[in-house]
């Protein structure tokens, strides 16, 4: 994360709410986004994700609250006052211009010279590779070439604010994961602030310095990836972002209990309304009966799941509860898979065991 | 392995299949394709023959010398101006139309529709008579002009070139406005917001990417307006007052005071040559305009 003023701005949202006939698309949302900061919103879709971003971009009006860039106020500015980089989910590049006018178009609105935007427009098209397709018509570009153009559109005037709108949506999965490392890496080398709009945890947890999750048009959490998959500060998170059961537990005089046994929570459970404990099904293992590092759950095998590079065993705690836990694939034999109706002890470590609850 | 076991024979099935199909294909198009020749194929060649014959049925291109005559070719260029002035009206007037009628408030944009069809679907001559009344010496029109103070005497409106144009206008309008109207309707609004977010403000959005993006529509519509002009006949006739000579009525005299068929027909195939040169070069024109942008 660079923090060079000249290449980035921070971005500062207060109490921002913006309603649809009764309908909360934002509700009371603050953020600050450091500047040079790889920031994704997260979220299903209705969740006010793009709401926040439109709303960013000058195209949604939000009826109350502040957005700051660099600490100056934007929210009465009109979108193409704002100077921020974009990259829409359809790519919106202009089909009667050529690759190289649409890439040259914020270069033209911002009176570079002729010889200056032949020289931008072609470093931009370098920087994605695709400057031998610079005079081509847009409508002969493909998927992937696309959303490459329209990142160079977006790069082109060096912006100190880039937003994207699910840009990576529209491509197959490979060159999904490809173009996530690409991005991260121009990120690296250019520098500029990004809001990133994804309803793909995967894409955020690879991409983003920090993640704020929304559902309801209200942020969830804010956090690092790692913060945001290791401790989930609430019961939405931790089933939004990754695989996990939620299991009920009861909190007596500051005990623990699942299933009436006692449990030790690595996380403070004072307080807690509706607390759950969270389990991730490569945070569990096999264990006997007399493991004393670590929490126990009882229950018996249901299925097995290969699934290529792991494999899940699901398990029945019994009260209608019921958990899976992941396994790596390897071909030692002594790696004994349980059988379908076996009874299996399972233990979670205790820096694993997480109790959370509903938000307050 | 024996090549010419079961592969090589479906090959020679798969063909005669292949075959089959195409003779398909050509057959049930043969319908559409004796319509075409019984409906306009036929009329256009029979025009072009009737066009070499006299009044008494000798073969000759007197029909076509005559054209060169001043009267003439004062006709046609009259025609083409007319054309000319009323397609760039069309233009002028229908343009902001079916923009406001994308833009514009939901109930607004309906009602400006339901009115371009209900004028759309009343007859042409009632619409014509309209604008007679509208336009004379003691109509709304000049009524309306001298209670603003902008005239003392009436105005002459009708019987002229400036009554055939309003009239002409009128009834042409629709056919610049509804193919304009479904062009603009296909731009996804997205562009503007690209442009937009790229720092151009709303009018030099229009014009870098609105514009450009509905051109298409509008040669649709100007070409519409400017073809049928050319033919028009019941409303400049009314509206002209005989001062206003277009091809169409010089046809019309040719037949019902001379019944000669040759002299009407050589006229319409010089219109119909003259048209489509016209389309020619406007199309030719457009293509390399979008070449060279």
């Amino acid at each position: 994360m660079s923090e060079d003023p000249k290449l980035s701005m921070s971005i500062d949202i207060e109490n921002l709410t913006k309603t649809y006939d009764n309908f909360a698309a934002l509700d009371d949302v603050s953020l600050s986004i450091k500047s040079g900061e790889f920031l994704s919103l997260l979220g299903s879709s209705g969740s006010g994700k793009t709401t926040l971003l439109m709303a960013l971009a000058g195209f949604v009006r939000p009826d109350a609250g502040s957005i700051r860039f660099g600490g100056r106020e934007m929210i009465f500015e009109p979108p193409h006052k704002r100077d921020v980089g974009m990259m829409f989910q359809s790519y919106a590049l202009f089909p009667h211009m050529n690759v190289f006018q649409n890439v040259a178009y914020p270069l033209k609105l911002r009176g570079y010279s002729r010889a200056d935007i032949r020289l931008r427009v072609e470093q931009a098209l370098a920087t994605v590779e695709l400057d031998h397709l610079i005079e081509r018509g847009i409508t002969e570009m493909s998927g992937g070439q696309r959303q490459r153009i329209a990142l160079a559109r977006a790069i082109v005037f060096e912006p100190k604010i880039l937003l994207m709108d699910e840009p990576l949506s529209a491509l197959d999965k490979r060159l999904r994961e490809t173009m996530q490392l690409e991005l991260r890496r121009l990120h690296e080398r250019l520098g500029m602030t990004v809001v990133y709009v994804t309803h793909d945890q995967r894409e955020a947890l690879t991409m983003s310095d920090r993640i704020a999750v929304m559902s309801k048009g209200r942020i969830r959490q804010v956090d690092t990836p790692i913060n945001l998959y290791e401790r989930p500060s609430n019961r939405f998170v931790a089933e939004f972002v990754g695989e996990s059961s939620c299991l009920p537990v009861t909190l007596q005089d500051g005990q623990v209990r699942f299933q009436g046994r006692p449990l030790r929570a690595s996380s403070a459970t004072a307080g807690l309304k509706n607390p759950s404990l969270v389990v991730r099904p490569e945070k569990l293992q096999f264990v006997t009966a007399d493991a004393s590092d670590c929490n126990l759950l009882h229950g018996h095998v249901t299925d097995v799941i290969f699934q290529g590079e792991s494999q899940l065993v699901q398990i029945d705690l019994g009260e209608g509860m019921a958990v899976a836990i992941r396994r790596p694939t390897r071909s030692s034999a002594s790696d004994r898979l349980p059988t379908r109706g076996e009874a299996v002890v399972l233990g979670l470590h205790l820096q694993d065991t997480l109790v959370v609850g509903d938000e307050q | 392995m024996n090549r010419t076991e079961p592969g090589a024979r479906n090959a020679r099935e798969l063909l005669k299949a292949e075959r089959r199909n195409r003779w398909y294909l050509f057959g049930s198009g043969l319908p559409a394709l004796l319509l075409v020749l019984l409906t306009f194929v036929l009329p256009i060649g029979w025009l072009f023959w009737l066009s070499l014959f006299d009044a008494n049925g000798q073969l000759t291109v007197e029909n076509y010398t005559r054209l060169l005559e001043p009267i003439y070719v004062l006709t046609f260029v009259q025609t083409f101006k007319i054309s000319i002035i009323v397609t760039v009206a069309c233009v002028l007037i229908g343009y902001p139309y079916a923009y406001f009628m994308i833009k514009g408030p939901r109930w607004l944009a309906n009602l400006a529709m339901g009115l371009l069809l209900v004028s759309l679907w009343t007859s042409l001559l009632v619409r014509t008579y309209a604008w007679l009344i509208i336009l004379q010496r003691r109509g709304m029109a000049n009524d309306l002009l001298m209670s603003l103070g902008l005239t003392d005497v009436p105005l002459s409106l009708v019987h002229n070139l400036t009554g055939t144009v309003v009239g002409m206008v009128h009834i042409m309008l629709p056919f610049m406005i509804l193919p304009l109207f479904a062009s603009m309707k296909s731009i996804d609004p997205i562009y503007n917001q690209a442009a937009a977010a790229f720092g151009a403000s709303p009018s030099r959005a229009f014009r870098d990417v609105f514009l450009p993006l509905s051109l298409p529509g509008l040669a649709a519509g100007a070409t519409l307006v400017f073809v049928i002009t050319l033919g028009f006949y019941v409303t400049p006739a009314l509206l002209g007052g005989g001062k206003v000579q277009m091809i169409s009525m010089r046809i019309e005299s040719d037949v019902s005071m001379y019944a000669n068929w040759g002299a009407a027909s050589s006229l319409g195939v010089v219109l119909l040559v003259a048209t489509l040169l016209m389309l020619f070069i406007v199309k030719k024109s457009a293509g390399l305009g979008r070449r060279s942008e």
